[in-house]
């Protein structure tokens, strides 16, 4: 019945990211497309607002990179190692030339979680007492209508576009994921316009033998692009771990622009896309990442009611 | 801990930050619930988890609860947390249900500059808008330290992370001091009673009727002198003050052997 969604990443790219255009590429540590932020880089978008709760280290890859203009986030580092070298670099300092926009964590997923149920703002308690309602003024107290006191609330946040990366989907998009979710869902059911990128694509029947496991239905979803270690050196759960090696050699290469501008030619810009990539890094790096043994969940059985 | 037939031998040396992660892991006997913040705290909370709490429930903010690591995490998104854990959620549940539902016993943070009260920068150093530093920002830190129920920060100790000033307030502690705490708490109905305790690399600090952290123990080798050259204010000290007692052999092999063999925090 529905027509398939699979693109390559460079035709979805092309298609769907503009210049200008608020972009999520969600994935809290897990399943962070890095994939679709090089074809991002490799196209030469600009003025993009960069939406992510941890920017992480593709999003320091895309400031230096120059298609952004702007982020919006919680925690700015490099996870385990330190801080964006790169970011840092546009931040520090008499004349910062990168916009921020800064919350806390619960404050992100609630703007994400506005933006997809459609509503005006979302309230939580945080922010009481801290500096961070005075350097950014969209964090606003808001009385209790019930009379019960004051919460802080955050407006919606709704990207142009999210781009989530998966273990499997089908044709249509309809996708599943397991391990940590972070907020994959909510940012995007937030966005105007959505690619999953996944491991493995799959039948719908086998998607439909496992409901609870669908985070987002091809209802919302744009694009499919089949990219498998399209997260590396972020990790998908169950097929390959998070390459802390590459965490940790990104620091001093992110240190000194030179370096930063001939890892991003090396492996970005003298690339054709990821397949190119996973042949660069080598059959002996991806082993060294699967899991050292399988764990498999038992299985549940939904029933057949006719 | 497995059994032993007869106590491992008494450790010869010890870091001054293993010291620490040991004094703060201790910190943490008879609690239930422990929020994991980055870096310092996870290693600490692993610690505790393998000697003085093994009932201890592990929250990690990426979405766990009840996580079981085989390894120590590097990130604390790492896919240990997930594999043999109670419950892997979405980070909206996490933060609304588990933390601002009042489930979460201790929030276990590190900090970049922390004052006498307990308040916590880790957004900048200098002026907001135009940083010498520019830090991570908050993550979870800041609602962590309004809704769990009580605050464990661990940190190294100097002139520049123990200030009279914070450049930036990211999570708050005691505010103003205990009375003003008090009242905004209850005011603006805050589930968290604050900071409780401080752990550097020269010892341990609770938190007096004023508010204000009081060092209540000093480790091996620190002295007082060192407390006061590293801190930017004269602080308060126990009347009582203790000597914190040297770390186990077996809390030295499970640091130096299984958690840290790389020596990233322990060194």
């Amino acid at each position: 019945m529905n027509t398939s969604k699979v693109a390559t990443m460079h035709d979805a790219i092309a298609a769907i990211v503009r210049d200008g255009d608020t972009v999520a590429i969600e994935g809290f540590t897990h399943l962070i497309s890095f994939a679709a932020g090089h074809e991002i880089i490799r196209q030469g978008r600009r003025d993009l607002v960069l939406a992510r709760m941890t920017p992480d280290v593709i999003y320091d890859q895309m400031v230096a990179a120059g298609v952004a203009r702007k982020l919006i986030f919680s925690w700015l580092g490099n996870p385990g190692v330190g801080g964006l070298n790169a970011i840092r670099r546009v931040t520090e300092g008499d004349q910062p030339s990168l916009e921020l926009e800064e919350y806390s964590h619960f404050g992100m997923v609630a703007r994400y979680t506005a933006g997809a149920a459609n509503l005006p703002f979302f309230p939580l308690r945080s922010y009481f007492e801290t500096d961070l309602p005075v350097v950014n003024p969209l964090i606003r107290p808001i009385e209790s209508p019930y009379g019960d006191g004051t919460v802080y609330a955050v407006p919606p946040l709704k990207p142009d576009v999210t781009i989530v990366h998966a273990q499997r989907a089908d044709a249509n998009g309809d996708t599943q994921a397991w391990g940590l979710l972070g907020c994959q869902k909510e940012a995007a059911f937030a966005a105007e316009r959505v690619i999953v990128v996944v491991e493995e694509l799959v039948d719908e029947a086998l998607i439909r033998a496992d409901p609870n496991r669908t985070i987002i239905p091809g209802l919302i979803v744009d694009a499919v692009v089949v990219e498998p270690w399209g997260a590396h050196p972020s990790y998908v759960q169950g097929t390959y771990d998070r390459d802390n090696r590459f965490y940790l050699d990104w620091d001093p290469i992110s240190r000194d622009p030179a370096a930063t501008d001939a890892w991003l030619a090396e492996w970005v810009h003298g690339l054709d896309g990821r397949a190119d990539y996973v042949e660069k890094l080598g059959a002996e790096r991806l082993a060294s990442l699967r899991p050292s043994a399988p764990a498999p969940s038992g299985s549940v059985d939904y029933g057949e009611y006719r | 801990m497995s059994p032993r037939a007869e106590p491992p031998p008494a450790p010869a040396t010890f870091s001054k930050s293993e010291m620490m992660i040991v004094a703060a892991a201790r910190e943490l006997a008879g609690q239930h619930v422990c929020f994991v913040g980055v870096g310092l705290p996870n290693i600490a909370v692993n610690l505790a988890k393998r000697t003085v709490a093994p009932d201890l429930e592990l929250v990690y903010e990426a979405g766990v609860f009840g996580a079981r690591p085989a390894r120590l995490p590097l990130s604390i998104g790492d896919p240990t947390i997930v594999t043999g854990a109670t419950a892997a959620m979405s980070m909206f549940e996490l933060f609304a249900f588990y933390l601002q539902g009042g489930r979460i016993d201790v929030g276990f943070l590190g900090a970049a500059q922390i004052d006498r009260f307990g308040n916590i920068n880790t957004t900048v150093i200098g002026d907001y808008h135009r940083p010498k530093a520019r830090l991570p920002g908050s993550g979870g830190a800041c609602e962590i330290a309004i809704n769990a129920r009580q605050i464990f920060v661990i940190m190294r100790q100097s002139r520049r992370s123990f200030v009279e000033k914070i450049d930036f307030r990211t999570s708050p502690g005691n505010v103003g001091g205990a009375a003003n705490a008090e009242r905004i708490r209850r005011e603006q109905g805050w589930l968290g009673r604050g900071p409780s305790v401080v752990v550097t690399d020269l010892g341990i600090y609770h938190f007096d009727d004023s508010g204000e952290m009081r060092l209540d123990s000093l480790h091996p080798g620190a002295t007082i002198e060192a407390v006061r050259d590293t801190i930017g204010w004269e602080p308060q000290v126990s009347p009582d003050l203790a000597v914190t007692p040297e770390p186990t052999a077996v809390e030295l092999e499970l640091m130096r052997i299984e958690l840290d063999p790389g020596g990233a925090y322990t060194r």
